[in-house]
This record gives C-alpha cells, structure tokens and sequence, in this order.
C-alpha cells in the first residue's frame, strides 16, 4: 500500500519556495483560504517510490513570532496538523537569516528538511557552504538546490521520504541554550509546565518556556485560558527580566535573539561558510545606485509605472473587446430565442449584461496582474516601497501603498478591483486597511466613462485640464482620508518598514503564469458569484413595478397612431422603409415611455424619495438614479442618465449627444456638476469591489466603505453646492 | 566611536553595539538578524534619506530612519 507523508513547505519570503514548491508539485497545486484570513493555501501532490506526499506551502516567514498573520498560520499549520516531515527551503546566499527560522523550526521540533536554494548564487559569489558538515552539525538532512532550473526537488523529497521513514512521526524539539542568564530559569518554568500538565497537549513544554520569555501573545493568551500555571509563568518571566536588566540592560526576547544568532554563528564559525565578503555590494546593490537615485529614481519608477499601464489598457482593450462582443452575442442570442417578456429582460439586460461588464475587465485584470507579479518577482516593488515610503508614511500609509493605489485609478483608467486585491502585498494590516479603503476613490477605467461625459458637457473648452485636476483630487482625498482614517478609525503605530531589498532576479514565466492565473481565478469564481445576485437585484429595482396597464396602452395608441400617420404620409414607400420610417418617428415616444417607466419603478422612486435630501447638494433627479444604478458598475452611470434624459441605448463610449443634453439643462449649475463630480469620485464603490474588499479584509469593513463613503461623499457634496452657490449669488 | 545607525554615512561601515527597541520592532529588527556583533555597511538612503538601505550578513535591508535611532554601532 502506498504510504502517505503529510509535508509543510516552510521558507522565508524570496528564498524561492514557491518555485521549489511548484516545480516539485507540478501541475497539482490548488489555491485555498485559510479560514477566516486572506492568507493563501496551497496544496499539491508529489508521487515517487509508493509514497504520497502531500504538501502544503505555509506562508513565507522570517521567524515564527506571532506578530504577522503570516507567521502565525506558519506555527499553527506545524503545531495543529503535525506534518510528518517539514521542508525549510533557505536562501543560501543569506544563510544566518535563513538558519534562523530553521533553529526556530528544530525548536518546535517537528522533523525537518533543509533545502539550501540558489546555490548557483552561491558558487557565482566565490563562496563555498560545506553542505555535510551543516547537516553533520545540526543533525538536519541538507539538500543544496537551485529551485529556479528545478534542481533538487527529487534529492529533496528522497529525504523527506527518509526522515518519515526515520522518524515515525515522532518529534524531538531542539534544545538551544539561551546562556547562563535564561537557561535556570527556563528550566524552572519547562518543571512548572510539565508538573501542570499545561497546554502539553499542544506544544513542548520547554518551547511553551521560551515562548513566555519571548512574550508571545498567541501561546500567552492560550495559557491564561487554560489555568493559574499562566500566573507562575508570568512571575518567573518578570524574574528573569529582573536577571537580564541587571545584567545586560535588555529583555529576555532580546538575550533569546542574541543566543540564537549566536549559535547559528558559531555553526558558520565551524567551516560551513568559507571565502566572500559579506558586506561587499552585490549587482544589485550596484544596480539600485542608477534606480534608487535622488532624481533618476523617481523618474524611472514615474516611466515603468506610466509604461505598465499603458501597455495593461493598450493590450487588454483587444481581448477586453472580445469579451465585450461574446456577450453581446450571447445576448442577441438571448434576444432571438427566448420569448420576449420578462425572462428575456431579466436574461439579457440583467444576467448577461451585469456579468458580462465585469466579466470583460477579466483581461485588463490578467495582464495588470502578471505585470505586477513580473515587477514584484523581479523586485522592483520593494525598491518602489523603499523611494516612496517617507511621502505616504506621512498619510499613515506605508511605501508598498503606492501600486494598489495607482492600479485603482491612479492614473485614470485603472481598476479598483484588481487594486485592492494587489493591497495583498502589503505586510502590514493598518497601512493595508487604510490602502483598500481609499483606494477606490481613484477615477478608475468605468468613472473615467462618466466623467467624460459630464466633462464633455460642463467644460467643453478644456476638457484635458478638467480631467487633471480631478486626478489630482482624487489623490488628495485618498491622502488626506487616509490620514484621518489612521488617526482615528484605524489608529495605531506605523508598522516597522524594516524590510529586505531582494536581489534582481528574473522571475520565471511559468511562476508569472501561475500566480496571475491563480489571482485571476478568484476573481472569477468569487467575485462572479455575487456579481450574479447583485446583477438581479439591480435589474429587478430598475424594472418593477412596471407603469400600470392604461399607462403602456396610452404610449400603445400613441405608437400605433404615429405608424398610421407615417403610412399616410408616405403612400408611395415600401414596407422596409415603411418599418424604418415608422421605428424613427415611434423613437421619442419609446423614449418618453423608457423615462416614465424608470421614474416608475423602485429605483426611480428611491431617486425621487432622496431628492429632499440631495436637493441640499443641487442633484438633479436624473443624477440620483444614475448614481444608485452605477453601485452595479460605475459605467451605468452613462447609460442610466441616457434612459432618464430619454435618449435610449446610449454607446458610453460616444456620449457626445447626451453631453449635448445635459449642457442645455438648467438644472446644472456650476456648484450642482461640481457636487457630482465630487459625489460620484467619493462615493460607495462599485458592487464588485465592495466583494473585493469584503474578502480582503471582512464584511465590517467593506460594509464602512459603502456606508462611509456615502456619508462622507454626501458631506462633501453638499459642502461644494452649499458653498459654490453662495460665493455664486 | 559608538553612534546611532541613523549617523552612518553611505559606504560608511559599522559593527552593532546594542539594539534598544523592544515589542514588535524590536522582535522584527533581531529576526532580521541586526544582533550586537553584527557588521554593517550602509549602501545608499532613499531620494528623500529616509529609508536607509543596509548590507549585512549577506543580504540588503532597509529601515526608516526612526528604526535606526534604535540601533547603536560602532563606526568602523
């Protein structure tokens, strides 16, 4: 029978684990959620020699404290599955950081794997690691690597299979040494935890020790549920920061620290590393003197950002236009069989439609994502981090802020879906909130839509300069809410920014491939969900209830006398221009007839409900449904305000009649277009980003935006008319 | 000398005396391996000087200028 082997893939971050993983897995790896946070799961399969291994690759950690998210899955996968074999890639080329996550690992004590990875890096630096004497040294199988070309994968899973063979499971946690300071006393509290029997069903009691020294809230906040041991621990921990104030003027978490890298240096010490400088510069730190720079490095940074975006909304308008006209298709099909009534209605308009608008951004996502997978592979964007952290750090926002941000609408055009989904790369949970709230105000591809139109309409003379300052506004309010979220709301000390700056490396094509697909494929299959649902809803409060019977015969009659009268007046005219002649003259009355039954239904009489409240920032009726109709998709709007202004089917892309319109309204003053301009930039984001949001951080938070943004671009509307119209009288 | 690490000049070398920060940037400053003893050289400050970026024990890492207050070193 085939044996299994549970395996966890462990690793610090660009120490090229996924790449191992992949190439180990091949095809069989699935992305998952861990429950309940945004940290992905992925698990694959590896069969050789009757055995089954199934891995799972935690999240990249540079330690195992339970300060991140990350880090936490990380212990707790290992501490709650028990993997038999845990596999720790490392990147050689930083072996002490790499060690010491490995000596936390043998620590804990499960069996574990070493994979030294980039050991061409390695060789190319002039540096020889005598691979046997570490192994020798730490009692740990070592296999060197160079996961990039898929080398080492098999030697690695051969040693997996021998240290499950080897250790059947049972585990022995590494004892270090934390010097004479710590180690009576963690002696003391390891007896006080095994006589208590507390929390050993969990962990080891020594590890459980330390863990209290290191102030660890996860194991801390368990052990004061499981009993009055907790309160012993506590008074030995205070104890032993008496001994370490006294002799060394720090904390036990520090001596902890210290004695780990301690060992690990002495291991090196031993002759495991022989030959390079350390502190020599490397290409990259060669490279980054021209892309760093005081001037050429915001320059380059403003050329690669204005370049990826041009090139995401160049290249992704072709299959974006594929998309657009499969669904067009598959709603003429709609159209020709079914029967018409309110199945095609529902069909067509609201399934078809809905979905098909989101839908076709599934392109423009696909290549803004594999260009953002390429430059983060690469490492470029910690150097984008890096230049720009000290401006956003002043709005409570971290440098990594800087590509959601302008994936959103930055640069108008973009989208805030794919925007807050690449918030993912931000390691630090404040400055990220704060990140996937504000970006959506950016002017984004579907807003971009609508403000063409009313720019069209309002400031005809300079349309470019009108587009521009609301691109800046849109920043300033990011900024500035940004900053007022984090000083209350979402208040709290910045997040360190200490952070490694990862050598150049060309990134592989299969791993931009699969990271973009695997991105791309939970936007479809999450996001397409509730797109669906919410697709319905719109459709069903913008069709019913539908005019009264009398009412559609009033427009009937009125139909049918205008065909009469367009067959009397031209008695010489075949029936195919007879039926053109006829739909032309019939077009106004269809028109009237579309406004009335808008006004009509629930939607419209929301929009005629809200009108007290939005008289006080001067919308116009018309703008109070094409607002509530563009939360399905910011491009409703144009459409929305063509059926309210009687215009029909209105192309978004040639709104050039409807601006027509809306100048000749006098409805729209000046301080009433600046109030939607503002309203419509503030405002709830669409329905698909509030789901983004939703399952980037929680529902609490996606139901703020809405509700949040409404008031907030509420306030800010009223403020412009109210103010606007009084420096205007 | 003994200094603060935000002191050091670019190319400037430096062997740690005694890290100072404690909770979570003291947790993140030591499992990045800036441990006393440990030998560092600044490579280069971002366009506005802050964040600093460093070369130790094989690898590059940056951190703010505030983080570096922390840091005491010895100028080599």
């Amino acid at each position: 029978m085939a044996q299994t082997i549970r395996v966890a893939v462990s690793g610090q971050p660009n120490c090229g684990k996924s790449t191992m993983f992949n190439a180990i897995t091949g095809g069989s790896a699935r992305v998952g959620n861990y429950p309940g946070i945004t940290v992905d799961r992925l698990e694959g399969v590896y069969r050789e020699n009757g055995h089954i291994s199934h891995l799972v690759d935690l999240p990249g950690t540079y330690s195992l404290t339970s300060y991140s998210m990350e880090e936490l899955v990380a212990r707790n996968v290992i501490v709650d599955e028990r993997p038999d074999v845990v596999i720790n890639m490392m990147d050689a080329t930083a072996l002490e950081r790499s060690l010491y996550l490995a000596v936390q690992l043998m620590e804990i004590g499960a069996p574990l794997v070493l994979g030294l990875n980039m050991m061409d890096e390695v060789r190319r630096s002039g540096v020889t690691i005598d691979v046997d004497k570490l192994s020798r040294l730490l009692g740990v199988p070592v296999v060197p690597c160079v996961a990039r070309v898929g080398q080492g994968g098999k030697e690695l899973m051969r040693a997996v299979a021998e240290t499950a063979e080897r250790t059947k499971g049972k585990w022995s946690p590494f004892r270090l040494s934390y010097g004479p300071d710590l180690d009576p006393i963690i002696e003391r509290m390891t007896k006080v935890i095994e006589a208590a029997n507390f929390l050993t069903g969990r962990h080891d009691p020594r590890w459980v020790a330390v863990k209290y020294l290191e102030s660890d809230e996860q194991v801390m906040a368990e052990g004061k549920k499981a009993g009055t041991t907790h309160d012993d621990l506590l008074a030995l921990c205070a104890e032993a920061e008496a001994v370490t104030r006294q002799h060394s003027a720090t904390t036990p978490d520090a001596i902890i620290a210290d004695w780990r890298y301690g060992f690990i240096n002495g291991l090196i010490k031993q002759g495991v590393v022989k030959g390079g400088d350390e502190l020599r510069r490397n290409n990259s730190d060669n490279i980054d003197k021209l892309v760093t720079h005081r001037f050429f490095g915001p320059l380059i940074m403003l050329a690669v950002l204005y370049g990826m975006f041009l090139l995401t909304f160049s290249l992704g308008e072709y299959p974006k236009g594929w998309f657009e006209a499969g669904f067009e298709w598959l709603g003429e099909m709609g159209t020709t069989y079914i029967p018409e009534g309110h199945l095609q209605s529902l069909v067509v308009s609201g399934i078809i439609g809905g979905v098909g608008s989101v839908m076709s951004f599934t392109p423009l996502i696909c290549i803004m994502f594999a260009m953002l997978v390429f430059l983060e592979d690469l490492g470029y964007m910690a150097r984008v981090a890096y230049m720009l952290d000290r401006v956003l750090r002043i709005f409570g926002l971290h440098g990594m802020s800087v590509m959601p941000l302008i994936m959103s609408g930055g640069i108008p055009g973009g989208c805030a879906v794919p925007g807050v989904m690449s918030a993912r790369t931000l390691r630090s949970p404040r400055e990220r909130l704060a990140t996937i709230l504000t970006a959506p105000f950016m002017v984004c591809g579907a807003k971009t839509t609508a403000y063409l139109m009313l720019v069209a309409a309002f400031f005809p003379e300079n349309p470019t300069r009108a587009m521009f300052l609301l691109v800046l506004a849109a920043w300033a309010f990011v900024l500035l809410v940004s900053k007022l979220l984090r000083s209350t709301l979402i208040k709290g000390e910045s997040t360190p920014f200490v952070m490694e700056i990862p050598p150049y490396r060309l990134p592989t094509l299969r791993g931009v491939l699969l990271h973009t697909w695997e991105r791309v494929w939970q936007y479809i299959k999450k996001a397409g969900t509730v797109i669906l649902a919410v697709s319905i809803l719109m459709w069903a409060v913008m069709t019913f209830p539908e005019l009264p019977e009398d009412t559609v015969a009033q427009y009937e009659t009125q139909k049918e006398q205008v065909a009469e009268k367009v067959k009397a007046d031209n008695p010489s005219a075949n029936e195919e221009e007879l039926a053109s002649l006829t739909e032309d003259a019939q077009k106004e009355i269809d028109d009237a007839q579309n406004e009335e039954a808008l006004k009509y239904s629930a939607a419209g009489r929301v929009g005629e409900a809200l009108t007290p409240l939005t008289n006080l920032a001067g919308f116009p009726w018309q703008a109070n449904i094409a607002l509530i109709g563009a939360f399905a998709a910011k491009e409703v709007f144009v459409s929305t305000m063509a059926t309210a202004y009687s215009m029909g089917e209105v192309d978004p892309e040639e709104s050039g009649s409807l601006s027509e319109r809306l100048a000749a309204d006098p409805a729209w003053t000046l301080p009433a277009v600046l109030a939607v301009f503002a309203f419509m930039l503030l405002y709830t984001p669409c329905m698909v980003t509030v789901v983004v949001i939703a399952r980037e951080s929680n529902w609490k938070w996606a139901v703020f935006s809405v509700v949040g943004g409404l008031c907030f671009a509420f306030v800010v509307a009223v403020a412009i008319y109210q103010i606007g119209t009084a420096v205007m009288a | 000398m003994v200094t603060s690490m935000r002191q050091l000049a670019v190319n400037q070398k430096g062997c740690i005396n005694a890290v100072t920060a404690s909770g979570e940037l003291g947790r993140r400053i030591r499992d990045m391996g800036l441990v006393p003893g440990t030998q560092l050289m600044v490579v280069g400050r971002a366009p506005l000087a802050d964040p600093v970026a460093v070369r130790m024990k094989g690898f590059t890492l940056s951190l703010r200028n505030n983080e570096a207050d922390y840091i005491s070193v010895e100028a080599l």
